[in-house]
């Protein structure tokens, strides 16, 4: 049971954002919206924690 | 004035005149089942078999026909063999155990059930509702014949409900006319719509999924489609927005089209219209003959409380699911188990009235865990917002090449008993190292004992206590209550210690009459297993 890291944990932020993008390049926004759709449920089996994951959730859901 | 809302599958009770019409003053009853459906007809087998004289009123002959339930339990044949006919669902079953998942034009995965070993039943059959009904129906007979004080009265309407402190007065339609019975106890069976519930002005609340599913039964004889359940997310084949095919017994195929909300009914039930669909999915050359075909709409829905007063309320009436996870029949059959024995100490003056309202809070708390299972499949299956729409689709590209999104797919999550954790009757957990699955409030699984098995040992209808290598007397009475002992040793079944002992190396059990663990100890203490029987029965 991690807490959730919300301190800077990417080694390179920079790059790591340029991937993002990259990855999303020339794709259509349903296209797009498929590929986060991916990406997060891959992430969150990475992290497996639901402790985590809820926490994530409900940051993300106050940002909005 | 007296006309059948369904036409009959089987004709099984014909109206017949009884004495109570031409009596002078209303006829008195003890227990009054209205609805003659799956659970109308076990609770009056229920009650009949212990000896508790029973009326059951349906405003049919019999059972109806139509596509409702196939999908039958390991839980539920385990309770019908303790009412006498496990044995008939299971030789007319169609046993499965394989299901594939599609998407579009692919097959993403397929999975087993991969059934434990050790058990007397799979872990689920099809079986058409009203063959189940039958067997329920042909059970009763068998039981009137040794005596059992059961009667069923068909073509019995009740019309209205008049609920007092100490029983009910109710008015009974039938062809001849009406008559006016009263009774102790009135178990409301009578369905999702309910005649009494209404009658009460009780609520019934929860979520209307906007979805139509046109269902069709066929009997074809075909090789190609092997004894699975197939379901299609969004087939290529464009006959609905999901679509299941499920085998079932002679020859027949339950097709289940998703298709849509706002659909003209009339003109989807057309046979040319539905020959289509079907067409579509089995290909040109495929005969089949239609055996029934309805549409749906779903709902996952309860009543706030299922008792009131005198009148207890099972089944359909009570809560209502979406059919993924084959959750309605199945728990409607465990609400007749619970409430069975409870009703009977109570009639018997063995335990106190108040015994019932565990019936409420356990049955309350299965009807929970039952509508959020089904409601999370059928979002699944119908997603409501372009977002879900999008995850729902991602997990399913991501299930055909990885693991890990298969257990994220849901085309239903198939019933399995709940367990009564923390619930007013459970008792204490004193087995250190026992195996989570048995802990109090939980359901016995079965396990093999030489050529027989565990469940067809238990109770005989009464509580048990079960030893495992343990010492312990052969019967325990207490205020009334009688327990009999099941002693038994590690080495008698092999299951015994992964399902029983864990790392203990002795263990008591005391078991409910419906086969929940009551509470367990690593030895027999009587102190400690009077006040579980005690604290089971709700007398302190
Ligand atoms: C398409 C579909 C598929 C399903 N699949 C499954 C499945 O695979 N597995 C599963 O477990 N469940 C399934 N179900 C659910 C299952 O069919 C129901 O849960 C079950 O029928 C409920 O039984 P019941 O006895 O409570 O009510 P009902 O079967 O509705 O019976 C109620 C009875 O009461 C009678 N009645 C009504 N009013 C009166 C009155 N005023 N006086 C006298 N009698 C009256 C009716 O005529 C009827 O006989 C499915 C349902 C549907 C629609």
């Amino acid at each position: 049971m991690a807490d959730l890291i919300l301190s800077p944990n990417l080694p390179r932020p920079d790059e790591f954002y340029a991937n993002l993008i990259a990855a999303h390049e020339g794709l259509t926004d349903d296209e797009s919206a498929a590929l986060n759709a991916r990406l997060i449920l891959i992430l969150a089996n990475h992290i497996g924690d639901s402790e985590v994951l809820e926490e994530a959730l409900r940051i993300a859901r106050s940002e909005a | 004035m007296f006309q059948d809302r369904y036409t009959l599958a089987f004709r099984l009770y014909p109206y017949a005149r009884s004495v109570d019409q031409d009596a002078a003053a209303p006829a008195h009853h003890r227990v009054v089942v209205v609805g003659g459906g799956p659970i109308g007809l076990a609770t009056a087998l229920d009650l009949g078999r212990q000896g508790h004289p029973v009326l059951l009123l349906d405003d049919h002959e019999g059972v109806g026909q139509g596509s409702k339930a196939i999908c039958f339990a390991k839980r539920t044949m385990e309770i019908a063999a303790r009412y006498g006919c496990g044995s008939k669902l299971v030789e007319k079953g169609v046993i499965w155990n394989l299901g594939k998942v599609f998407h579009d034009d692919r097959k993403i995965y397929d999975f087993n059930l991969l059934p434990e070993d050790g058990h007397r039943f799979p872990a689920f059959i099809n079986l058409q509702q009203p063959y189940f009904e039958r067997f329920l129906h042909e059970q009763i007979v068998a039981e009137q014949a040794k005596g059992a004080p059961i009667e069923i009265r068909g073509k019995n309407r009740v019309d209205a409900v008049e609920v007092k402190d100490d029983g009910v007065a109710l008015d009974v339609m039938t062809p001849e006319g009406g008559y006016r019975i009263t009774a102790d106890w009135l178990i409301a069976c009578d369905g999702a719509s309910s005649p009494t519930r209404k009658m009460m002005g009780l609520d019934f609340e929860g979520k209307v999924f906007q979805d139509s599913f046109l269902i069709a039964d066929i009997r074809m004889k075909s090789e190609s489609f092997p004894t699975e359940r197939w379901f299609w997310f969004e087939p290529w084949f464009k006959s609905g927005a999901s679509t299941l095919l499920h085998k079932q017994p002679d020859d027949v195929w339950r097709v289940d089209f998703q298709i849509g909300w706002d659909v003209d009914r009339k003109e989807e039930l057309r046979e040319e219209k539905i020959r289509a669909r079907l067409d579509a999915m089995l290909g040109a050359g495929v005969e089949y003959d239609l055996v029934w075909s309805s549409i749906y709409t779903f709902q996952c829905r309860r009543m706030k409380k299922f008792r009131h007063g005198r009148v207890i309320f099972a089944g359909d009436s009570a809560h209502q699911v979406s059919p993924f996870g084959a959750r309605g029949a199945n728990s409607g059959i465990q609400d007749v188990d619970n409430l069975g024995w409870k009703l009977g100490l109570v009639l018997e003056g063995r335990a106190p009235d108040r015994l019932i309202d565990s019936y409420d809070e356990e049955r309350r708390h299965g009807a929970d865990e039952n509508i959020l299972n089904s409601t999370r499949s059928t979002e699944f299956i119908t997603p409501k917002t372009k977002m879900s729409h999008i995850f729902r689709n991602a997990v399913l590209e991501l299930a055909e090449h990885h693991d890990f999104a298969r257990g994220l797919v849901n085309s239903g999550r198939l019933s399995v008993p709940c367990t009564y954790d923390g619930l007013s009757l459970t008792g204490a957990d004193a087995l250190p190292g026992g195996p989570d699955r048995t802990r109090p409030g939980s359901p016995c699984p079965d396990a093999p004992l030489g050529a027989g098995f565990l469940l067809d040992r238990l109770g005989g209808g009464g509580f048990t206590l079960l030893t495992i290598d343990a010492e312990a007397p052969e019967t325990f009475v207490e205020d009334g209550i009688t327990v009999t002992r099941l002693a038994l040793s590690a080495g008698d079944g092999p299951a015994l210690r992964e399902r029983y002992l864990g790392g203990a190396a002795s263990a008591v059990y005391l078991l409910r009459p419906d086969q929940h663990v009551t509470a367990r100890w690593d030895r027999f203490d009587a102190a400690a297993v009077r006040t579980a029987l005690r604290h089971a029965c709700a007398k302190d």
